[in-house]
């Protein structure tokens, strides 16, 4: 399965026209080779979050290259959605909304990790190449044509996202074991959406990308979440009489209860 | 102990959710009302998706109007004629409502259009009953006999207006007109606001249409459950953002605070009862209120365009 990947991987990169996520031209001196603990989540009733190992080697042909260390970026990118963007303004004493702006898209979850400082593990234009940085992966055109100020209102959606734990940058947090091993955790929060997130693994030195691998998880309701959900989008009139049904045989038993209690 | 909603997409803790439950149920067993006025601010604080927790707060609202309407029925204390009339209006205030709560939503102003109706309406209701309950706390202490408000209620508006109709429970003969209004305005509330509308309805019935007030919770309560049923089943087929998980889970906690709150509710004077409510009702409009004047710590809110 890894071999097949890594075929493919050696594939596309022969093919020169696929720049965006394609590895390197070929044949990358060092390959990344690597797995995830999961590639399917189940979000129960119970879902708490849910924690993803991510852990590889570097295949080589030659010895490693002297000079700049090898560098590990990872990332796992949830479902991406179009976006509103509200800013309150001052109107006749009263906070209400005044300007909106909608991003095209940003992903519903973006978690990054490195095996150091981010600056010092991935230039500039690497990271325009590969959008791997939390602004890069949000498309953010067509949003300063709405707003004056377009920046501030990305910066407020990834303020936000990142206190609900939903956009995360941890830097230093991969380790990397005598330049060939490395590992890391990646923490998936309880308020997670379902979808396909794509998990991103980039070696680097000098801050150019050596190598890229792609996998996926898939995060999927389960059991009753599942069963609510589909009822709830597919059959609404049986879902709503449900609601109900529930709602009056809860009130009819509490007071039938309350009325053997009195006795 | 945390649990995953289905529909808000967000995971809650279960022991937050009963306790909201029960703290709302204590409230309602006490005072006699549905509760969700209080329901979908703390939904909302919760983190809970404005559309969600207004519809869900309806679903418990039904729940707790059951449960009390069971034992007026059995009290034979529920206008049944009056409740119809009151629920024709309703209808078309939920749709009314239903309608501009969609309005709003496209707008992106659903919270300032929550919020402001409830400033408004709960703000409005809270001082009369405020003042009423202290006037009548007053004049029991002073021991004065109460005024007969039934005489001057039987000369009133509600008497002039045209197709009159027979109340025999309520002691009535007036135009259907002023019920039918009460109605479409509860109605409006409860598709909006996610709340019942017995806070309104209950001093509405007393006030201005002059009705016994031995029947007017439990006719209230007989109107109520049937605008919040609509409520939820247009909220459920238009918007999909009933959440049952979250609604079971309230409805648990509901249920047994309700029982406790009764009991306490008895030991409880009526005015006392009615300035205590009139406080809590004033308590929840001057906070959301405040929301809406003092600068927000947030200037930016953010919504994903296919969340409900």
């Amino acid at each position: 399965m890894i071999r097949a990947l890594i075929l493919s991987l050696g594939l596309l990169a022969a093919l020169p026209a696929v720049a965006e996520t394609a590895a390197p031209a070929v044949p990358p001196p060092e390959q990344v080779v690597a797995g995830l603990s999961e590639n399917q989540i189940a979000i129960t009733a119970t879902f708490n979050g849910s924690d993803i190992l991510v852990f590889g080697a570097v295949k080589r042909q030659t010895p490693p290259p002297d000079g700049a260390p090898l560098q590990v970026i990872v990332t796992l990118e949830g479902p991406p959605n179009p976006v509103d963007i509200s800013r309150k303004g001052h109107v006749w004493g009263i906070w209400i909304n005044t300007e909106r702006a909608r991003v095209t898209s940003a992903p519903a979850f973006y978690a990054i990790a490195t095996s150091g400082p981010l600056n010092q593990v991935l230039s500039q234009t690497e990271d325009l190449r590969y959008k791997i940085t939390i602004p890069q992966a949000i498309q953010d055109t067509g949003v300063a044509s709405q707003v004056p100020d377009g920046e501030a209102f990305i910066n407020a959606l990834i303020r936000i996202r990142k206190d609900q734990g939903l956009y995360v940058l941890d830097q230093g947090t991969v380790a990397v074991e005598q330049a060939t091993l490395f590992h890391t955790d990646i923490r998936l929060p309880a308020n997670l959406t379902e979808g396909l997130y794509k998990a991103r693994i980039f070696l680097t030195r000098n801050g150019q990308v050596v190598d890229v691998h792609n996998t996926d998880i898939r995060v999927r309701k389960m059991g009753l979440e599942r069963w609510l959900y589909e009822l709830a989008k597919n059959q609404p009139p049986v879902y709503g009489l449900l609601s109900l049904v529930i709602a009056i045989a809860a009130g009819w038993l509490a007071s039938a209860v309350f009325r053997l209690a009195k006795r | 102990m945390q649990i995953y909603l289905p529909i808000a997409e967000v995971s809650v803790n279960i022991f937050l959710l009963l306790g909201i439950g029960g703290g709302v149920g204590l409230l309602s067993g006490i005072f006699g009302v549905g509760g969700g006025f209080l329901i979908t601010p703390l939904l909302l604080f919760i983190g809970i998706p404005p559309g969600v927790a207004v519809a869900t707060g309806a679903n418990q609202v039904v729940a707790a109007s059951v449960s009390g309407l069971l034992v007026h029925i059995r009290r034979g204390t529920v206008d049944f004629r009056m409740g119809t009339v009151m629920l024709i209006g309703g209808f078309v205030g939920s749709n009314i409502g239903i309608y501009v709560f969609e309005l709003m939503k496209q707008a992106g102003q659903t919270e300032l259009f929550v919020q402001f109706s409830y400033v408004f309406f709960m703000g409005a209701i809270g001082t009369m009953m405020f003042q009423e309950s202290f006037r009548a706390i007053r004049r029991a202490r002073s021991g004065a006999p109460p005024p007969t408000s039934r005489s001057r209620s039987r000369h009133g508006w509600a008497q002039r207006g045209p197709f009159k109709v027979k109340f025999r429970t309520s002691g009535l003969y007036i135009s259907v007109l002023p019920p039918l209004g009460i109605g479409l305005m509860v109605g409006f509330l409860s598709a909006t606001m996610g709340v019942g509308g017995g806070f309104i309805l209950v001093p509405a019935m007393i006030y201005l249409l002059g009705m016994n007030t031995r029947v007017v919770v439990g006719t209230s309560l007989f109107q109520i459950i049937f605008v919040t049923a609509y409520s939820v089943m247009a909220h459920a087929i238009t918007n999909q953002s009933v959440d049952m998980a979250l609604a079971v889970l309230l409805i648990v906690g509901g249920v047994v605070g309700a029982q406790i709150g009764t009991v306490i509710g008895f030991r409880l004077k009526a005015e006392q009862l009615r300035i205590l409510l009139a406080i809590l009702v004033l308590a929840v409009s001057v906070k959301i209120g405040l929301d809406l004047v003092l600068t927000p710590s947030d200037l930016y809110s953010i919504r994903s365009v296919n969340h409900p």
